[in-house]
């Protein structure tokens, strides 16, 4: 801990961040309440069986899609610094290139290069599922990030956010607000990312769902395209659309800032905002509880570093210290929680 | 289309103003289908007039990208990689070096950017004689790929309160955005219709040689248009990072394509020679439109992009349709 808390620079964050991440998944990956706490990043850091401890080399094949967008670098920075925390792990990045098919070709090359573990983030899933079953078949086990394989034998273990839990974490807070507030039939606008994603289509789902049980529904929806410009564009319109409104859900916080932008720019307050994926940026905004942007719900990129040790792990053949299991499980996913003002201050080191 | 040189400049210009009435009669059919399918937002005055102002807004950054690309397609070319520099002169604007010089620092490199990624262009297809197609294309990867190196693929957020202000100040009621929109379109309207360099334009993109023969300096003259093509993306970068009050290197995605499409709507001739601001911008101004009659009656994106496609369409058939008209026209004469 004090070796993370000495210097605060970019990249011990991003460990910090990781090591809270690693620590939060190992201890609290059943809860959806818990914030976490020091002792989380403690467990993942030096007690748990001495998984920390340097073993058997493993060289770890890494494949993200070389986006823009601040939630995928992230990804290959948290990966990145996790991998250099551990003295046995030799990282290997390829770029997976502009779409599918790029990536496919690129991760054929490291096939070749025979590493002990892939970690990748597909472009899509379902694209690269014959990938996945390639290298299983070939005895290199694969974690997949993110965007699952429809194929069970095409993947070692599969880590993933929870895009479904998302949107009913949004629709949950939005709920006890208007209950708190008293508003009986409250006008609810959505602003989701890429709708061509299924995970856009998962996470509205979710947020739709949950605000039909109580009754509720969207009043309007706008799709962005995860970019601040897109996010400013279509809010601009969803407020011409809705002169008052209760709620707003943003999937994305990186698109979040240009939301905001249009609200301050329309000169709006009269409603709640919740955002989504939760960057330092979005953590910031709600911890000065300055803007209508009162929370955000998680789905953070720290899982690349979770991905990484867990590929680690199953490299030296080792289970998870805090479970039963002898092995790592077949697929963990990751709780979308919710960040308020009050809780803000535990998550801030895990923003992106 | 042995006809469509004959014109006289003068008449090019009554043609397109029955052009661009038609054009002003699709607005106010928007309008009015407005009106009708959301009679309870558009019985308030109030809320008439801000969204005006909102599609003016969602009109200008765009509108300001389809000038200078306006220009380009008259003279005879294409910029596809007009959303690019958008996004590496945003981005650029934005890192924290700039934003250190301050607002006049920040401006002042958007619009270094903007001219000197045009520039580029330009030379690559005058002196280098690439194709506009190819050059700009190559220019539409390479500079997004600089944005996304320079802001390591991370949004950054301008702290200048100025910048940021320029979006939400207005004057007399109307946004700062508007006026800038206005002023450019005025700008380029007079460079094209009231100076050598707009004739020359035109005669360029109409007849390449002809233009060489009559003492036009063809090269330098193309290179220019897409150094104005590009200083009116380095202008664009600063409405948009004002406007989103940061900088991304997505940013301006698919604008090349917003502009193609509003220019040829607007009647500028693909493959050069004839176009004008006023089409151009009610282009736009439709397309922005269409977005906001879409956004107010909670209709998806798809279906919006369906129907931005299928105008397209409509307006290339129309064009065509009349040339064919014209060339029967001469052809028998």
């Amino acid at each position: 801990m004090s070796k993370i808390n000495s210097d605060l620079s970019r990249r011990r964050l991003l460990f910090g961040g990781a090591a809270v991440g690693a620590g939060a998944l190992l201890t609290a990956c059943t809860s959806n309440e818990a914030a976490p706490t020091p002792a989380q990043t403690k467990a993942a850091d030096t007690t748990g069986g001495g998984n920390a401890a340097p073993g058997t080399k493993v060289t770890i094949g890494f494949s993200a899609p070389a986006a823009d967008h601040g939630w995928i670098a992230a990804i290959t920075n948290n990966a990145k610094a996790q991998a250099a925390t551990f003295s046995d792990v030799e990282f290997k990045s390829v770029e997976a290139g502009a779409d599918a098919a790029a990536q496919r070709a690129a991760l054929s090359t490291l096939i070749g290069q025979k590493p002990t573990v892939i970690v990748l983030l597909p472009h899509d899933g379902k694209e690269l599922n014959s990938f996945g079953l390639e290298a299983m078949a070939a005895g290199i086990p694969v974690v997949n990030l993110d965007r699952a394989f429809p194929d069970a034998r095409a993947y070692r273990t599969q880590i993933m956010g929870d895009n479904y839990g998302m949107g009913v974490a949004a629709a949950d807070y939005i709920i006890t607000q208007m209950k708190v507030k008293g508003v009986a039939s409250p006008i609810i606008g959505e602003i989701a990312g890429m709708d061509e994603l299924e995970l856009t289509q998962t996470r509205s789902k979710g947020f739709s769902d949950t605000l039909a049980a109580a009754g509720f529904k969207v009043a309007n929806r706008r799709a962005a395209r995860f970019t601040v410009d897109s996010g400013q564009q279509e809010a601009s319109q969803l407020l011409q659309a809705l002169p008052r409104m209760d709620a707003v859900w943003n999937h994305d916080d990186d698109q979040g800032v240009g939301v905001l932008a249009a609200v301050n720019q329309a000169g709006r307050k009269e409603f709640i905002m919740v955002g989504g994926a939760g960057s330092k940026q979005a953590i910031e905004t709600i911890q000065a509880d300055n803007t209508v942007l009162k929370a955000t719900v998680t789905y953070s990129p720290s899982m690349a570093s979770s991905a990484i040790s867990l590929a680690r792990l199953i490299g030296q053949k080792k289970g998870m210290a805090d479970l039963v299991e002898l092995q790592v499980p077949k697929e963990i996913v990751l709780a979308s929680e919710t960040i308020t003002k009050e809780n803000a201050s535990s998550y801030i080191q895990l923003g992106f | 289309m042995p006809g469509g040189r004959k014109r006289s400049w003068a008449g090019e210009s009554g043609e397109s103003v029955t052009r661009n009435l038609v054009l002003v009669g699709v607005l106010i059919a928007l309008i009015v289908i407005g009106a009708i399918t959301q009679p309870e937002l558009y019985g308030n005055s109030t809320w008439v007039w801000t969204n005006i102002l909102s599609i003016l807004q969602l009109a200008s950054v765009v509108g300001v990208v389809t000038v200078g690309m306006t220009f380009v397609i008259i003279g005879g070319g294409i910029d596809l990689s007009v959303g690019a520099i958008v996004a590496l002169a945003g981005v650029w604007c934005t890192t924290l070096a700039t934003q250190s010089y301050g607002a006049a620092g920040m401006i002042f490199t958007a619009i270094v950017v903007g001219v000197a990624v045009g520039l580029i262009n330009g030379v690559l297809i005058s002196y280098g004689r690439l194709v506009p197609f190819i050059a700009t294309l190559a220019m539409l990867v390479s500079a997004r790929g600089l944005a996304a190196a320079i802001s390591g693929k991370q949004t950054q957020i301008s702290s200048n309160t100025f910048i940021n202000s320029i979006a939400s100040s207005k004057l007399f009621g109307v946004p700062w955005l508007v006026y800038i929109l206005a002023a450019v379109a005025v700008a380029g309207w007079i460079l094209l219709n009231r100076t050598t360099f707009g004739r020359r334009t035109v005669a360029v993109g109409g007849n390449p040689e002809a233009a060489r023969l009559a003492g036009i300096n063809v090269k330098r003259h193309t290179m220019l248009l897409y150094g104005l093509s590009g200083l009116c993306c380095g202008i664009a970068a600063i409405m948009l990072t004002s406007q989103a009050t940061s900088a991304q290197a997505a940013m301006g995605n698919l604008y090349e394509l917003d502009a193609i499409a509003a220019a040829i709507i607007g009647g500028t001739l693909l493959s050069g020679g004839r176009g004008t601001i006023v089409g151009s911008i009610l282009g736009v101004l439709i397309f922005a439109t269409i977005t906001n009659l879409f956004a107010i009656n909670g209709l998806s994106t798809e279906a919006q992009n369906m129907v931005k496609g299928g105008i397209i369409v409509a307006a290339v058939l129309v064009q065509q349709f009349r040339f064919k008209s014209l060339t029967r026209f001469f052809a028998r004469n």
